[in-house]
Order: C-alpha cells, then structure tokens, then sequence
C-alpha cells in the first residue's frame, strides 16, 4: 500500500473529501466511495465509455484515471444531469425515440452527448456520429441513439430561441 | 484492474521534475495524459514507483505560430490541435491526423508530448513529426538540447530520450504546399494497420518538395527520403507515385500481429500511401 492522499473533489456540485491511494481509478471513487453508480464499468480498458464523466469541462473515461489526477477538480455525472421529475432533454429524447435496450451505455452516452452539444449545438447525423464514437453501444445498432441527440440539440436550441 | 501502489507526484516546474526524477532514477516516470502509461499500469505491465504528473507544470501547455516556425507545448492535447486556427492554417496535416487518432474522449487526455516520447510504433505523431522535419526539444540536468524528429527513435519504445530528461515541445517549419494523413484502422480507437504523413510542394506543374513517414509499419516510423525523391521532378502521375510506393516498401519492415500478416501490411502501406499522395497532390 501507498500512502495515502487528502482528495478534493467537487462532483455534481457537492464539495468532497477523503483519503484515498493514489492507484484508485476514479470510477471507481464515484461508484463506490461516493455511491455514484450511474457511470459504469464495461470494458475498464478505456475503449467502450461506460464510465465517461466531465472532468474540467472534458469528457473523459473514469477508468483511465487516478483520483490522484483528478484532485481538485470539478466532476459532472449522470446523476448530475436531471432528475426523474425533471429529466435532461438528453434524458428525454433517448426516452423518447428508444434510444438504449438494456441501458447498460446509456449514462456513458448522455453525458458525452451533454458535451458533444455544448461545443456543438447543432451539429450534423455525421458529427454525432463522430463525436459519439468512444462510447459502444451492442443493443441499438446506434440509429435510435443518434437520432436521440438530434431531437435533443433541435429541443436544446428550441428552448433556447423561445428564452431570447 | 488495480494496478500496483506508487507514489503520486504533482510537481509545480521543471526543475522539480528533474529533481524528482534525479531521486528517484529507474523507480519514476512522468506522465503527460496517461492513456498509454495507465493502461499498461492497470495490466501490471509498468510498475512506476514514483508517478510524476505533468498537469501542472508550467510551461508544458501553448501553441505558438510564429513567422516560420511553430511550437507546441508537450502537454498540449489532441483536442488542442484540432480546435487551434492558427494551427490549422500553419499545418492543417495536425489537424487532419489529430482527428483520426483514438476518440474523443481520448483525444481531450492525449498529448503531442506523451504521443512522440513513448516510442510506441502504433503512435501516429511520431512519423508526423518525422515527415514535418520536427525538432523534439529535451531537458534534463544539463540543460536543454534538440534532436531531429527523425534521428529520435532508435527501436519500439526505445528513443534518444535519457532516462533523466523530459520531453518539453516540439518545434517545425510553417508548411507549405499539400498535406494529407491517411490512416488504415480496423476500428475508431485502434492502431493503424498503415499510416502515411505526405506534404508536397508543387512549382509550375511539377513537384518541387516532398515528404513521406510510414507508421507502424516498422518498430520505428519510417521516414522514406527515396519515397519523397521518388516524386520530386515529376508531375505526380501514377508512373511516379508507383516508383514512391516502391521505394517506401524498400524502407519499411513489418511485422506479422493481429492486424495482419506481412504480406497484407505491405498491401495496404501502399494503397494508403498511394491516396495520400493523390490527397496531398490534389491539395498542393
């Protein structure tokens, strides 16, 4: 065993802390230190992107780094994205037009998603499709989930043109 | 996957980066984005004493245009290179070969740094910067040298590198002319099965200037100077990109893994090279 660290973490919003070896990956601090089991680990080799939180404003695979690396910054989790009373229009839309089977992916999925739409508000079926592709899905064949995030970018830029 | 314990190290600049890795010797190793060195950590195929994350320490990050050169900071990130537009309209192949590299998630963690220091065959920035002319800028305990792009890499994971140095940014000419990144991959994420960097100045209707680098066709990129001379003089027609591709296959040596036996690299090195060179002619 390593000594162990101090660790700040801001994840959705909550101010955390803890001592944890710096070796922990950090999905695994979400799900089991913090009880965040929305992120979820496929294939832990950083291809499949279950586990994909935003860290500092990136997308990033959780199970391709140490909580070491992420001291001090902020973490946005699926279970910071909407509630059932309330769902992400991201949430929504994969509702909508069944956009996940078993859901295994799904959360991995949204919030890249949430990325890919705030750096691109609009974009083509193409560049979904490009900007999804470090996360797997087996269940769909990808057509209902690309089709997700289109109706929530047009949903997204409708509510923002009804708000100006 | 747990890999084995270490101590994490978070230094603030460079000299106590070396004073880190001058106390530690063989027990540590830096890291940039960490997603060819965590992987192996999670199999147990490294076992790092001491981590030394580069995240912090200042002066690694920046893209700097200038009138004939261009510098970019080794922590700067995939990502970084494609969002840049003074990068692009210096040399848009980064760009180009930047979005062909892993995936996203991926891209915003992996840098230029940690994608040309690690000696890794399958990395694709390495014959970039090979076919750029690249400098590597190093520095360790006595102060800071250069090394070609092209003298860098010695065997798979084995560069001019010394143990006690860090790799700090890499610096290249303004390009000029046409450019094209090909790349041959069995699935988003995966190595190249053949990948080939081109840039071609044209004069009048002929080639004036050409450069070509293989990757992952050897157990070092492969900057082919008789693939490049190949075209040099011509004006780019079949005959002479056929002559190019012959002599890149003089240059590289394959080997046989589960992207497919050597007979089949070569294939596909020259079909990738051979619509590069189209690509970057129809550019120039």
């Amino acid at each position: 065993m390593s000594k162990k660290m101090h660790i700040k973490l801001n994840v959705n919003g909550k101010d955390e802390e803890f001592l944890a070896e710096p070796r922990e990956l950090l999905i695994y601090t979400l799900r089991e230190r913090l009880n965040l089991t929305g992120p979820h680990i496929g294939c832990e080799t950083s291809h499949c992107g279950a586990c994909t939180v935003t860290l500092n404003g990136k997308s990033v695979k959780s199970c391709t780094m140490f909580v070491a690396q992420a001291d001090g910054a902020e973490v946005t989790t699926i279970e910071g994205m909407g509630s059932p009373d309330a769902l992400h229009p991201l949430q929504e839309a994969f509702r909508e037009h069944h956009g996940l089977q078993c859901g295994y992916c799904t959360p991995g999925m949204i919030t890249r998603a949430a990325k890919l739409l705030e750096e691109n508000p609009n974009p083509t079926e193409e560049e979904v499709r490009f900007g999804m592709a470090g996360n797997l899905c087996r269940c769909t064949g990808y057509q209902n989930i690309v089709k997700s995030i289109l109706a929530a970018a047009a949903e997204m830029n409708g509510a923002k043109e009804a708000a100006e | 996957m747990i890999p084995a314990a270490f101590e994490y190290h978070r230094p603030k600049d460079i000299p106590a980066v070396l004073a880190l890795l001058e106390e530690h010797g063989d027990d540590a190793r830096v890291m940039a984005g960490g997603h060819s060195l965590i992987p192996m950590m999670k199999l147990r195929m490294a076992d790092i004493p001491h981590l030394i994350d580069l995240q912090d320490v200042d002066g690694l990050g920046g893209i700097a245009i200038g009138e004939d050169t261009v510098r970019i900071g080794a922590m700067t990130t995939q990502a970084d290179l494609i969002d840049h537009d003074g990068l692009f309209a210096a040399a848009p192949i980064l760009r180009e070969a930047a979005f062909q590299i892993a995936d996203p998630q991926v891209r915003y963690m992996g840098t230029v740094g940690g994608n040309v220091a690690n000696g890794d065959p399958g990395n694709d920035m390495p014959g970039l910067m090979q076919c750029l002319d690249a400098q590597f800028t190093l520095v360790g305990p006595d102060g800071e040298r250069r090394v070609p792009a092209r003298d860098f890499y010695e065997a798979a994971y084995m560069t001019a590198r010394a143990d006690e140095e860090v790799l700090t940014a890499v610096t290249f000419p303004r390009q000029a002319g046409g450019y094209a990144y090909e790349k041959q991959k069995r699935k988003i994420g995966d190595y190249a099965t053949a990948a080939a960097a081109v840039q071609l100045v044209k004069d009048g209707g002929a080639c004036a200037e050409a450069s070509i680098a293989m990757t992952n066709l050897s157990d070092t990129p492969i900057w082919s100077e008789a693939a490049g001379a190949a075209l040099v003089g011509t004006g780019v027609d079949g005959a002479a990109i056929k002559d190019a591709v012959t002599a890149m296959l003089g240059d590289i040596d394959p080997s046989e893994d589960n992207r497919g036996p050597v007979a089949f690299k070569r294939h596909v090195a020259g079909v990738i090279l051979t619509r590069a060179i189209e690509r970057a002619w129809s550019r120039a």
